[in-house]
């Protein structure tokens, strides 16, 4: 089967972007290339093509009730036009998908962003809960298909944007979402993203998106602004240490394991997946998501490569890269509990030679402070 | 378009030779390093090791990806250039200079007639391009 597109796809072939495959999308991996992307969006801004995630619409009278029972976050306490990061989770305790619950401003109607790789199983999972409650008034609504969704990251984000809205994009704080109009295109403007940058993600009409990533490229390239692919999404994911489904993520990991402890809010009742983590919180989970860099040089620890304490294999690396901003390669692991500790070494597998790395904390990178906004 | 350097010979892995008398100097090509893209890291064969024609010498890794390097002939590695395994990024902005990677003394120079000239190199690229 042929490779999806976005609408964008033309734009980014003029642009130079080489492709990849990604969860069924023909995605940019690259314009200029992935260092010099992952700098701009440090220093200045990136803009990005996310039209292969999956967007749904979950709204009616039991909404609330419905993804109470679905995610292990507290959406009672999400607020009109805010979000937070959630889960979908199996009986078992491990992740179906990991996604963005935005509450709509208005009120009632909620949004959620899931992963490219996992739209299709986690629309099924919502029928399929929904379906065994019958008793409930909600309606599931894939809006994907009509949905375009482009970020744009980086300091200098707010100010690119702002010259595209006379909305006041300082007064939305992070993790906010209001519905403005961005380039004379009504937009929902949400201030989250996957760079561990200040930045927004941006969700319009998909017949509109190009006017809208026309109009960024145009406000922004005087500033900086670069179109950013997926090699450097990738990069700026892992220096501020975000999780990435298929990698730290799976049916086989629980959030325990990947230290999303902060997601699940015991205190709010029942939800899909709580009697196997609480077993787990008890005894504690086997494994551990724990953060690292090599001591030397030895190369890309990459996603599965072994983790080995002397003879012993203790786990697997999830992700790593050579760090554009901070000059060191870096990596996360799922490693034996009893192993994980910051400052604690192991050895890393790369094509057959044991290196050198340590347990260091994360995130790697955490942007810089600026002083108070106005 | 990658830059195919006249007078250099090309193997089909795109590693380069270039001839300074019995010595063959080695790199890998403007197509290998756009390929790749931003390397950073280098793997070379220490002087004194001994290569043959065809056999993996060395890795070159970029962000995306890792990648052997092929000895291009056989012969004994006489230098390594430890330039640019310390600072990998040369051999995206000089592939054919700077980022020279070993040098080898010839065992057998007739090997050198189963490299592509320029000319060669130019058209089996073209040919790669048309089917990708």
């Amino acid at each position: 089967m042929a490779a999806k597109t976005t609408v964008l796809y033309e734009r980014h072939r003029a642009l130079g972007a080489r492709f990849i495959e990604f969860a069924g999308w023909l995605m940019p991996v690259q314009y200029e290339g992935i260092v010099s992307e992952h700098l701009a969006v440090r220093r200045q801004a990136g803009l990005f093509d996310l039209g292969h995630m999956g967007q749904v619409v979950v709204r009616g009278r039991d909404a609330l009730p419905f993804l109470q029972e679905l995610t292990p976050n507290d959406v009672a306490k999400l607020r009109p036009g805010r979000a937070h990061y959630s889960l979908f989770l199996y009986p078992s305790g491990g992740v179906v998908d990991d996604i963005i619950v935005y509450h709509l401003p208005g009120g009632g109607e909620y949004f959620l962003v899931v992963n490219a790789a996992n739209t299709e199983k986690d629309l099924a999972w919502l029928a399929d809960w929904r379906a065994q409650r019958p008793d409930l008034v909600v309606d599931i609504e894939n809006v994907s298909d009509r949905t375009g969704m482009l970020a744009i990251q980086g300091p200098l984000a707010e100010a690119i944007l702002q010259e595209l809205t006379t909305y006041d994009l300082a007064s939305v704080p992070w993790f906010g979402i209001v519905r403005v109009t961005v380039a004379g295109v009504e937009t929902l403007v949400a201030r989250t993203g996957y760079t561990g940058e200040d930045g927004f993600e941006l969700y319009c009409p998909i017949e509109r998106t190009g006017d809208v990533w026309d109009a960024l490229l145009e406000a922004g390239r005087p500033k900086g602004l670069v179109p950013v692919g997926l090699g450097a999404r990738d990069t700026l994911r892992i220096e501020a240490a975000l999780p990435l489904y298929g990698q730290e993520l799976s049916a086989e990991i629980t959030p325990l394991e990947a230290g999303l402890d902060w997601v699940i809010r015991w205190e709010k009742g029942p939800f899909i997946g709580r009697e196997a983590l609480e077993r787990q919180r008890e005894q504690g989970p086997p494994r551990r998501l724990v953060g690292f860099e090599l001591v030397g040089r030895g190369g890309i620890p990459r996603t599965g490569y072994e983790v080995r304490v002397g003879d012993d294999v203790i786990g697997a690396v999830t992700s790593g890269t050579a760090s554009p901003t901070l000059g060191k390669t870096i990596g996360m692991a799922l490693i034996a509990s009893r192993y994980a500790g910051v400052g604690q070494p192991f050895q890393v597998v790369i094509r057959g030679k044991p290196v050198d790395a340590v347990q260091v904390s994360m995130p790697f990178y955490r942007r810089p402070r600026r002083t108070a906004r106005a | 378009m990658a830059e195919v350097r006249d007078g250099l010979r090309y193997t089909r892995t795109h590693e380069w030779v270039r001839l300074e008398g019995d010595v063959a100097v080695v790199g890998v090509t403007d197509f290998a390093q756009s390929e790749l893209g931003d390397i950073t890291y280098l793997e070379l064969p220490e002087p004194g090791t001994t290569v043959k024609q065809g056999d993996s010498m060395g890795v070159i890794e970029s962000v995306k990806a890792a990648s052997d390097i092929y000895a291009p002939v056989s012969g004994e590695v006489v230098e390594a250039n430890r330039a640019v395994v310390d600072a990998p990024e040369i051999v995206n902005k000089s592939p054919y200079d700077d980022a020279w990677l070993v040098k080898i003394r010839l065992s057998d120079p007739t090997e050198l007639d189963r490299l592509m000239d320029a000319e060669a190199y130019r058209k089996y690229l073209s040919e790669t391009a048309a089917m990708a």
